[in-house]
């Protein structure tokens, strides 16, 4: 196979830093033609890190870099694109309102003259197109496309540019299970013709899938290469986590209660006005925990803001045990008991710069038990907070350190903190785990059940099917802004959820 | 009353609206160039001011009006590249860089007057561009006279609305221009450079509105005084909000905000009686209103105020 060839591509030694930490350290890598390689790892091992040194966004603190048996100086992009290295990183490098075709033609070296050479690009995109089956219209702007179509683009990009290195960061990410049946194909079809691809994930069945090589990474160092061939799935996940994995979560047996959150005929727009959620119902019950798959930019977003008070939705109603909150306004739903997890704890879940005391208080700094005529009660302040750090061990140099000092996993247990120290009816978590390494996924995980048991109703949308798996008591599938089915976790098969997350009804 | 249906009247009051536009739509036009590459540049009223006593000074030394227009231009460019360094090379805030350049260049203009001049008890003037008659179209019945009758300078602001529009949409340096202002990371990684890009389309922006400034002292009048900007800077930013960034809309903007100019001085002459301040302030209301209006859908560079820097983050 592919080893006995000169590689590719060749890091050698590549140590990177980030201030204190150690993304990389003394890496080896080689990528040879014709190869799927994939880069396993958990969240933080170094992976794209390393990508983004071979495609010029870091420069390496140590280590040399050969391409096509050329030492190659990377500064910038430019320098790894020139050499024949493309990269589709996680957040799309696309600009929304131009074209499909402006996106890709934008810095080659097209046209005549000063002007623009549309025609003869479209001639060559189209071509490429038929060749590696990508269909997306190149004249939409990308704004209006979903997000499979916008990853062809990104991989059109590149082999309009005719790379032979392709680097795929975490691709299936944000795609349906057909979507990444065609994706596949389409990396087949490129290593079919000598290109080379690495694919980076911690999906261990579909690096077996697809990749020909694994390389694993752990904690900034590579810990092994196996052929795809000679290992399987359970030497890969101890190799890559570096212990056993931990057994399946101890769900224990609790009796759905009465219903605390209902949502009838929800409707709502989202950011460009357009309907996003087409009429919704569903019911969650006291001690139950309803999990939501479906690919993300489905109407999620929308749903959890609705349940979060900070979206005003044109349509519907929503009750909270029994009674309904008045529409966009957050303080009504948290009167009412709404525990409220934002998929985005940095942007809209917590305040950076204020200190994790501050942000432990955020909604009940207004209460007579914190204040009174408008002056803090700092003595009960500093009390609730130390308790809260103390009891969901929060990792962090004080009540007063500043939150942006905190990790992820610690940032996800404070929102947790927060919003569970008010015992609330009713939990809506969005992709509470996304981003977190193994072991804050469990605290978090664990906490989850937790309150379902404490007699919570809990909300769990994700895009994890194995999260939503291992949590769930009955699962339900959002696409696009409708509920496709409902089924309880017993009964439900991967398969089926697949179906449904790609809009197919049986 | 009768009047306002004479000839002469409208025909007038095209031309007013035209002159009143040309400094507006040089100004739109570059603060567009400017923004579309993500940097708000609140330095226009500054630069407007500069490019004024700048051709004013000049013109007044060598006795070449076009000699004036250039060194206008030219201080322009040297404030443009002064916002680029502030903002786009330190990365500081935009918004404090525009006004710190406003300021500056305010106190700067009168300072070099004062110098130049001292404080003479009447404002020292220049012999005027003067107005150009095109032929045959400066014949149209009616409106020809007042359209077709004007500066130089006022057809050439008209013939840049398209070639703005064919910079920004046609050519590969409005293609990047574009991409630079929309999401600055794309470009960087395809090989367009950010910090270029963005230095260039202030530097002729800044040529742009002072060229606009000298407009006022070299044709409007023939004097400078400190108010003559008279806010026509803060006038064109809301004419590229109005416009959505886009070159011919925002020329239209300043048309409508020409024609009002040119009405409320007619209107005082009339013989309203009313103060005339309240005229003054007619097409500077009407434009909040028109924001009020169009700023709904506005389509903003979605890297506008951001400061680009290549991130250096754990990954």
């Amino acid at each position: 196979m592919a080893t006995s060839q000169k590689p590719i591509a060749s890091m050698s030694s590549i140590t990177k830093r980030f201030l204190d930490v150690t993304a990389n350290n003394d890496i080896d890598f080689n990528l040879y033609p014709g190869e799927i390689c994939a880069l396993l790892g958990e969240n933080g091992a170094g992976k794209t890190t390393l990508m983004n040194i071979l495609f010029g966004y870091y420069a390496c603190d140590e280590g040399e870099i050969f391409i096509k048996g050329e030492k190659a100086e990377l500064s910038a992009p430019r320098d790894a694109i020139s050499r024949g290295v493309g990269m589709v990183r996680q957040h799309f490098a696309l600009v929304p309102s131009q074209t499909v075709l402006e996106n890709i033609i934008i810095g080659t070296d097209y046209g005549k003259g000063l002007f623009l050479d549309l025609k003869s690009a479209r001639t060559k995109l189209l071509r490429l197109q038929k060749k590696f089956g990508l269909q997306v219209d190149p004249d939409a702007r990308v704004w209006t496309l979903s997000v499979g179509e916008q990853q062809k683009v990104e991989i059109l990009k590149a082999l309009y540019r005719d790379v032979d290195i392709l680097i795929m960061d975490e691709p299936t990410a944000v795609l349906a299970p057909a979507e990444t049946v065609e994706l596949f194909n389409t990396l087949k079809s490129m290593v079919k013709e000598g290109r080379s691809v690495v694919f980076i994930s911690h999906k261990l069945n579909e690096v077996m899938e697809i990749a020909d090589r694994v390389v694993v990474l752990r904690g900034g160092r590579v810990v092994a290469g196996r052929k795809t061939s000679e290992t399987n799935i359970k030497e890969l996940a101890n190799l890559m986590v570096g212990r056993d994995l931990l057994e399946r979560l101890e769900k224990k047996k609790v009796r759905p209660g009465k219903p605390v959150l209902e949502i009838e005929n929800l409707r709502a727009l989202n950011d460009k006005k357009l309907l996003a959620l087409k009429g919704l119902n569903l019911v969650v019950r006291k001690n139950e925990i309803l999990g939501m798959a479906g690919i993300s930019g489905n109407g999620q977003r929308e749903l959890s803001e609705a349940l979060f008070g900070t979206r005003d939705p044109i349509g519907g109603t929503i009750k909270i045990n029994g009674e309904a909150p008045r529409l966009g306004s957050p303080v009504s739903f948290i009167r009412l008991k709404m525990g409220r997890i934002p998929e985005d704890r940095i942007e809209t879940g917590l305040m950076m710069d204020l200190s994790v005391e501050e942000n432990l208080i955020l909604e009940n700094h207004a209460t007579p038990e914190f204040q009174r005529f408008g002056m803090m009660n700092f003595k009960k302040i500093h009390q609730f907070s130390e308790d809260l750090i103390g009891a969901y061990s929060i990792m962090t140099a004080g009540r007063d350190a500043v939150t942006s000092s905190l990790s992820g996993g610690n940032l996800q247990k404070v929102m947790l903190a927060r919003e569970l120290a008010g015992r609330p009816a009713v939990v809506v978590a969005s992709q509470p785990t996304r981003g977190l390494d193994v072991g804050a996924m469990e605290y978090i995980h664990q906490r989850i059940l937790q309150e379902k048991e404490r007699g919570a109703g809990v909300l769990l949308i994700s895009e994890d099917l194995d999260e939503i798996f291992a949590l769930s008591d009955r699962i339900t599938v959002l696409y696009e802004g409708v509920i496709m089915g409902d089924v309880p976790v017993a009964e439900a098969s991967r398969e089926q959820i697949g179906l449904w997350m790609s809009g197919v009804t049986k | 009353m009768g009047e306002f249906l004479e000839a002469a009247f409208i025909s007038g009051l095209m031309g007013a609206m035209m002159r009143m536009a040309t400094p507006i739509i040089f100004a739109t036009l570059g603060e567009i160039l400017a923004e579309r590459s993500g940097v708000l540049n609140l330095g226009i009223e500054g630069i407007m001011l500069m490019g004024a006593m700048t051709g004013f000074l000049v013109t007044f030394g060598t006795g070449s009006l076009w000699f004036g227009v250039l060194m206008a231009a030219i201080v322009g460019m040297i404030l443009g590249l002064l916002m680029a360094f502030l903002s786009v090379n330190l990365g500081l805030s935009q918004h404090v860089s525009g006004l710190g350049i406003t300021l500056f260049s305010t106190g700067l203009a009168m300072f070099i007057y004062r110098l130049y001049f001292g404080s003479p008890t009447v404002p020292p003037i220049v012999p005027p561009f003067k107005q150009v008659s095109l032929p045959l179209l400066s014949k149209i019945p009616v409106i020809g006279p007042g359209l077709f009758t004007q500066y130089t300078l006022t057809y050439l602001a008209w013939l840049l609305i398209p070639v703005m529009s064919i910079l920004l949409y046609k050519t590969k340096m409005g293609l990047k221009i574009r991409t630079v202002g929309e999401n600055p990371v794309v470009a960087d990684t395809v090989g367009v450079s950010v910090i270029l890009t963005r230095t260039l389309c202030l530097v002729v922006g800044g040529a742009l509105m002072g060229v606009g400034g000298a407009f006022l002292t070299l044709a409007h009048q023939n004097m400078f005084l400190i108010d003559v900007i008279g806010g026509r800077g803060w006038v064109s930013i809301a004419m590229v909000i109005f416009g959505n960034w886009d070159p011919l809309k925002g020329a239209i903007g300043a048309l409508i905000f020409g024609f009002l100019d040119g009405l409320q001085l007619r209107l005082q002459g009339l013989g309203f009686h009313i103060s005339f301040h309240i005229f003054l302030m007619i097409p500077y209301l009407l434009t909040i209103v028109a924001l009020i209006g169009v700023s709904r859908k506005a389509s903003v560079p979605a890297s506008l105020l951001k400061p680009y820097r290549r991130e250096e983050k754990g990954g």
